[in-house]
């Protein structure tokens, strides 16, 4: 600096402040947030483990009573029901989505017409709410107003598809409207790995004469594996998140049929005033996650890719 | 002979068989997917008793705004008669903010978190990122607490809160991996010629980051506008966004059911991120590619 300072010192002084400032501004600005998600992710899951260690019912109290809400989860009948619908639902959810989604990603990879319109299409569900796709899948499935009706009306008088109503076959109708509404994320994932696999050994298998069916068997979907990995773990774990869904389409009903963890916790902490078991759900729900999460976590951080 | 990775298209009879296989397929599950779109509109723009007489693909005989214009304004939602409006525009309110807010956050912390990185950056970053996969039901209770000591228990203020936190994991997630990507030495020349930590920000990091600050806002809109079991626990009367107001009209079970009103109602429910899905669908898909552990 050429300007005419009668005393440096204090220029100096500001300089060094400012670098000081700027050294540490990238930890001044994460501050709040690192605050934030200390408290309102670590604290509250603190918070809700100690609540289910309470003998808290309508309200909180904070004094410990031993693992008794965790005793009284699990010898609910209706606990038992909401796991076991996971289960099934998670289970069923994921295979069925992986499989749609990759046989719609195979069939889009053939260098087909109207690729984008059919992308589209397929998606878009994915942009919508669970409470607006919900609606929508009751009223098609309702027995007296929905596809029954009107294969029924169409002359074939004894076709039945009820199972939104039935006990035993309720939980399937979740299975339909959440794969309706993911299997298009799972095709927009692996079509964007099928196309970047090797291009030069499949033309190589299709000199050999290897058949379409045969490459994707046998070469394509082993090139893509990571993308099962990330798939499974996404779609587990929007499966054990799954709230709104059973509340648009079921209600939970009939009775309490397609239960679900996230709905029992729900229940159990604002309806029934029974907020410790409520939180001991709540926490068994993180262990869930944890039990798929952790292990893809630590293959990804292991592999040296970035998060 | 083709120099792609896909099949050359063949010929005969064999290969065109095959091709028309293969559209009956996709055009079987182009169905599949449209059928609840479609089945939604054709029944929302149908009177009641063109419904009951009716079957559920019969086009409408003649359209009617009807069932629309009563979700819209009409509509009973507990005892309160004012159609799904006034929480459509919660929704909005709630959404604006909420977006803005958690997005410029997201975009500081990604650029501290690459760009002027310290001692620990990828603990405080694995800190972060542990709140992404946080299921919601862990933070309902002590939330609901924490808001009501706030005093904004039930407000807009406070679910706008609650979204700005647990949207942060995933908008410093997006500007992490993006900032990531782009050169350290733009810092580093713009250091020497004697910007600073802001100035570098704004004048150089943020222009350079908008494809993934598009990315963002989409992402967050749809996951804010979308959600429901915050807005459930929440938000109060008055003050519930748009998916709530619309479950509350489906499950209300008082007089005749309306199901051409409900139709239209999830429509005007579903409006917004259909049209973003319409007009930004590129960027919608890389929001969920990037960042798709969100539930």
């Amino acid at each position: 600096m050429t300007g005419p300072t009668a005393d440096p010192a204090p220029d100096v002084r500001r300089t060094r402040w400012r670098m000081l400032l700027q050294r540490h501004m990238s930890k001044i600005v994460l501050a709040p947030s690192c605050a934030a998600i200390l408290l309102f992710v670590y604290g509250f899951v603190l918070w809700t483990t100690w609540i289910s260690v309470t003998p808290s019912r309508l309200l909180p109290v904070y004094e410990f009573a031993g693992f008794d809400a965790y005793v009284r989860l699990w010898q609910m009948g209706r606990w038992h029901i909401a796991m076991t619908n996971l289960i099934l639902f998670g289970g069923l959810f994921v295979l069925v989505s992986l499989a749609v989604g990759v046989l719609l990603a195979a069939l889009i990879d053939q260098r087909i017409r109207a690729e984008g319109l059919l992308r589209t299409i397929y998606l878009y569900p994915m942009a919508l709410s669970f409470i607006v796709t919900g609606t929508a899948w009751k009223w098609i499935l309702n027995p007296t107003i929905g596809i029954q009706q009107f294969v029924r009306d169409l002359g074939f008088e004894d076709f039945t598809l009820d199972w939104i109503v039935r006990h035993d076959l309720a939980v399937y109708t979740l299975v339909i409207a959440a794969v309706w509404q993911s299997s298009g994320f799972v095709m927009a994932l692996f079509l964007a790995a099928m196309r970047g696999v090797d291009g030069e050994i499949v033309k190589a298998a299709r000199l050999d004469g290897a058949s379409t069916a045969r490459i994707y068997w046998g070469i394509i979907l082993p090139a893509v594996r990571p993308v099962f990995f990330s798939a499974v773990v996404i779609l587990a774990h929007l499966a054990v998140k799954s709230y709104d869904l059973v509340v648009a389409l079921t209600g939970g009903g009939p009775g309490f049929a397609t239960d679900l963890p996230a709905t029992f916790m729900y229940e159990m902490t604002f309806r029934r005033n029974q907020i410790n078991v409520g939180a001991a759900s709540a926490i068994m729900m993180l262990a869930t996650v944890m039990a798929i999460i952790v292990p893809y976590l630590y293959s990804e951080l292991r592999g040296g890719k970035r998060v | 002979m083709s120099d792609d990775a896909a099949p050359p298209p063949g010929r005969g009879p064999a290969a065109l068989a095959g091709r028309l296989a293969l559209f009956a397929v996709l055009g079987l599950f182009a169905l599949y997917y449209l059928a609840p779109l479609l089945v939604m509109l054709s029944t929302s723009l149908k009177s009641i008793d063109e419904i009951r007489s009716g079957s559920l693909l019969s086009l409408p005989r003649e359209i009617s705004l009807e069932a629309w214009g009563h979700a819209w304004n009409k509509a009973c939602i507990g005892v309160d008669c004012s159609g799904l409006a006034p929480y459509f525009w919660n929704s909005l309110l709630l959404v604006v903010p909420s977006v803005l807010i958690s997005t410029l956050i997201g975009a500081f912390n990604g650029y501290a978190l690459t760009k002027w990185r310290f001692r620990g950056a990828n603990a405080v970053f694995a800190l972060i990122l542990f709140g992404s996969f946080l299921p919601s039901q862990l933070v309902l209770l002590p939330m609901a607490q924490t808001l009501g000591w706030l005093q904004i228990a039930g407000t807009t203020s406070g679910l706008i809160l609650v979204h700005v936190v647990y949207g942060l994991p995933f908008t410093t997630l997006f500007f992490r991996n993006y900032f990531v990507s782009l050169p350290d030495d733009l810092v580093k020349a713009a250091t020497i010629d004697g910007a600073g930590f802001f100035q570098i920000f704004f004048k150089i990091m943020l222009p350079l980051a908008r494809p993934i600050l598009v990315v963002t806002v989409i992402w967050q809109f749809t996951q804010i506008w979308n959600d429901f079991l915050y807005g459930a626990s929440f938000a109060a009367g008055d003050a519930q966004p748009v998916t709530v107001a619309l479950n509350n009209l489906v499950n209300t079970t008082t007089g005749v059911k309306q199901y051409n009103v409900d139709m239209a109602g999830a429509m005007i429910a579903a409006l917004p991120t259909l049209l973003v899905y319409a007009l930004a669908g590129r960027y919608f898909v890389r929001g969920l590619t990037a960042g798709s552990v969100k539930g």
